[in-house]
């Protein structure tokens, strides 16, 4: 029972009134925000740290958690009623989600995305409860070179799976390793690229970077998107999906949520290949698999399970090693470092109140989301309908003046504009800006372990591959990085007889 | 699973369009590599500060360059049009939203930001654009000020 003890203890501060009155905030305005076209789970909370700063450390953690499950369901809901994904992991939500729509069936869509959400979320934090501690246990033995090793890794397979090109993606990825390097160096405290600027002294701090990256940088493209096509939402009756549809969308929920746990603790994208996986997986089992594309419940239930079990599950990695496993958990590995929570292996034992509570609010998230989603959507469909051109001033004012909060300094302001551009121009060009972003918040470690492990092998890189943990991870480096070359050699072979 | 979710897509950049980001990305890793090795580099059992930055820098050198060899194949980036005056215009008004803010406090470049872009960008009627920048104004002052204790310089 002593095991047990801290995570009940966690419950109970969770369940403080005050405590869950702030989740339902963060799930309701997680939703209204995350419902704006464009704006996705990472871009909504970083639009939205600000409203925490203010916030006791636990309260602020639950508030985000709310602010999270609320984003992830708010991309769903453009899904569903304008055939515009919130983010990669809801691209295949549209296919049938948006044929429900279509049929007047918009209702139901969104009524089992919200039940599946609720199950896939709550049955990956019930396996993240017992298999976080068992990872942050074993990573208490990792040194520099292991985590070297699985920071280049993370990187890596990052921008492998990033919605950009792989190149670009790495490109995205170098600029925010270099960006990490402003400021005083941690070893000799030279300064590097401050230009004599003592704002930059310390760094570039990540809140700014990813409000104008993701933010602020997704408004400025949605500014010149507003003059295409403009989209009324499709309308809505019925949430409640009747027990026939539930009947049918058990078993994909069931399947989607296993999966999307077990594919959601890989680093990159999890949440993006559970989904496409979970849907695959339907269609291939279906009877009648030309069902799918047309309106079929289970390409709704699963995928959408399969997002939000993954979207929990790579909580693991942040939570137990301190490797954020895609941007949006970069965004919220920055959010625990404001509140003073540094994740890794050695929460879990030196701060288990902490710990406990970033687990358990995010019970709270998922349950708070299942009660708000269903009565909101009428909300919802309300908001979807007000003019992109009054929405885009409201959520730049909110990004601004958030961004003063960070450090009461303007220049955060000027630093937010800038990255925003920056943002815009990526988006342009078909830059990812999410390796960037995780790129940034790992470069730091990345370094240090690396200065430090070489320190350690006296100048001699090949000792990485001598200790077991490392070594192993560089070869899983290797195989990602040849994987890619193999499939393009392949993929040129069967021309040959055609041709011949 | 390659189903195209929009079917208005944008129009896409030139050949000289990539050329000049695959130039810009090799500009910014000579400038690292530049301020890098004005750093101490050190050597491989001692990296210096340098060391570090050096080595991420070559790497954007080399990717820029990788980009630069397949500018003619790419067809991934946007072109830039008139609709990127409208940008240009929306970061002119927050720039100077940035400028005066300090001096002045927020309120005022709040309501004129929130005009600018409902009247001037965003097309809506004038009665509209100052009721809704008066009341964001209020509404913001009510969330950031009132009820989150922000310290953001304030006439009021």
């Amino acid at each position: 029972m002593d095991g047990l003890s801290p995570v009940l203890d966690g419950f109970a501060v969770v369940l403080e009134p005050e405590n869950l009155l702030y989740c339902l905030i963060g799930v309701v305005i997680g939703m209204l925000i995350g419902v704006l076209p464009g704006l996705g789970p990472a871009a909504t909370i970083a639009i939205l740290l600000p409203l925490t700063f203010g916030l006791e450390p636990v309260t602020s953690i639950i508030m985000l958690a709310g602010i999270f499950y609320g984003a992830q369901y708010g991309g769903t809901i453009t899904s569903v009623l304008l055939r515009l994904p919130g983010e990669a992991s809801s691209v295949v939500t549209v296919f049938d989600g948006h044929a429900l729509a279509r049929q007047g069936r918009a209702g139901t869509a969104l009524g089992i995305a919200a039940i599946g959400s609720f199950v896939g979320g709550t049955l990956s934090v019930v396996a993240l409860t017992l298999v976080a501690p068992l990872v942050a246990g074993f990573a208490l033995d990792f040194g520099p070179p292991e985590y070297t090793a699985l920071a280049l890794l993370g990187i890596l397979l990052v921008a492998t799976v990033s919605p950009g090109g792989r190149l670009k993606a790495l490109v995205a990825a170098a600029a925010g390793l270099l960006l990490a390097t402003v400021g005083r160096d941690d070893f000799t405290s030279a300064e590097r690229f401050t230009f004599g600027s003592l704002s930059l002294a310390d760094g570039l701090d990540f809140v700014p970077i990813a409000m104008g990256l993701f933010g602020l940088g997704e408004i400025l493209y949605n500014l010149e998107e507003r003059h295409r096509a403009a989209q009324a939402p499709a309308a809505i009756n019925g949430v409640w999906p009747s027990r026939a549809d539930l009947r049918q969308a058990s078993g994909a929920i069931g399947r989607g949520g296993l999966l999307g746990f077990v594919l959601g603790i890989l680093p990159g994208g999890g949440a993006v290949l559970s989904s496409l996986a979970a849907y695959a997986l339907e269609k291939r089992r279906a009877k009648h698999p030309e069902r799918f594309g047309r309106g079929a419940i289970e390409g709704v239930a699963a995928p959408e399970t399969a997002n939000n079990a993954a979207a929990t599950s790579s909580f693991i990695p942040l939570l137990s090693l301190g490797i954020p496993a895609n941007a949006t958990m970069a965004v919220i590995f920055g959010a625990l470092l404001i509140q003073g929570v540094t994740p890794g292996p050695q929460l879990v034992t030196e701060h288990p109140d902490l710990f406990w509570g970033v687990v358990n609010s995010m019970y709270i998230g998922n349950v708070l989301l299942l009660i708000m989603s269903l009565p909101l959507v009428g909300v919802f469909v309300r908001i979807l309908r007000v003019r992109p051109a009054i929405l885009a001033p409201i959520t730049t004012l909110i990004t601004l003046i958030g961004a003063y909060t960070v450090r009461n300094d303007v220049f955060d302001i000027g630093l937010v504009i800038f990255f925003g551009v920056l943002g815009y121009l990526m988006k342009k060009a078909a830059f990812d800006p999410g390796p960037l972003v995780l790129a940034f918040v790992l470069g730091s470690l990345l370094e240090t372990s690396l200065r430090r492990s070489l320190l350690l092998f006296d100048g001699n890189p090949l000792l990485f591959l001598t200790r077991p943990i490392s070594g192993t991870l560089l070869a899983c480096l290797l195989v990602v990085i040849l994987l890619p070359v193999a499939r393009t050699v392949l993929a040129r072979r069967p021309a040959t007889p055609v041709n011949r | 699973m390659t189903a195209p979710v929009e079917a208005d897509q944008p129009p896409v950049a030139g050949p000289g369009a990539n050329l000049i980001i695959a130039l810009i990305v090799v500009v910014l890793g000579v400038a690292g590599l530049a301020g890098s090795l004005r750093l101490d580099v050190g050597g491989p059992d001692a990296p210096g500060p340098g060391a570090w930055p050096a080595m991420v820098s070559t790497a954007l050198i080399v990717l820029g360059l990788v980009l630069a060899a397949r500018a003619r194949r790419a067809g991934d980036a946007e072109r830039f049009g008139r609709p990127g005056l409208l940008v240009l215009a929306a970061v002119g008004t927050m720039v100077a939203f940035v400028a005066v803010v300090g001096t002045i406090g927020f309120e005022i470049p709040t309501a004129l930001l929130a005009l600018v872009w409902l009247r001037l960008l965003g097309h809506e009627s004038w009665r509209l654009s100052i009721a809704l920048s008066l009341g964001v104004t209020v509404a913001f002052y009510a969330l950031f000020v009132g009820a989150l204790g922000v310290t953001i310089p304030h006439l009021f």
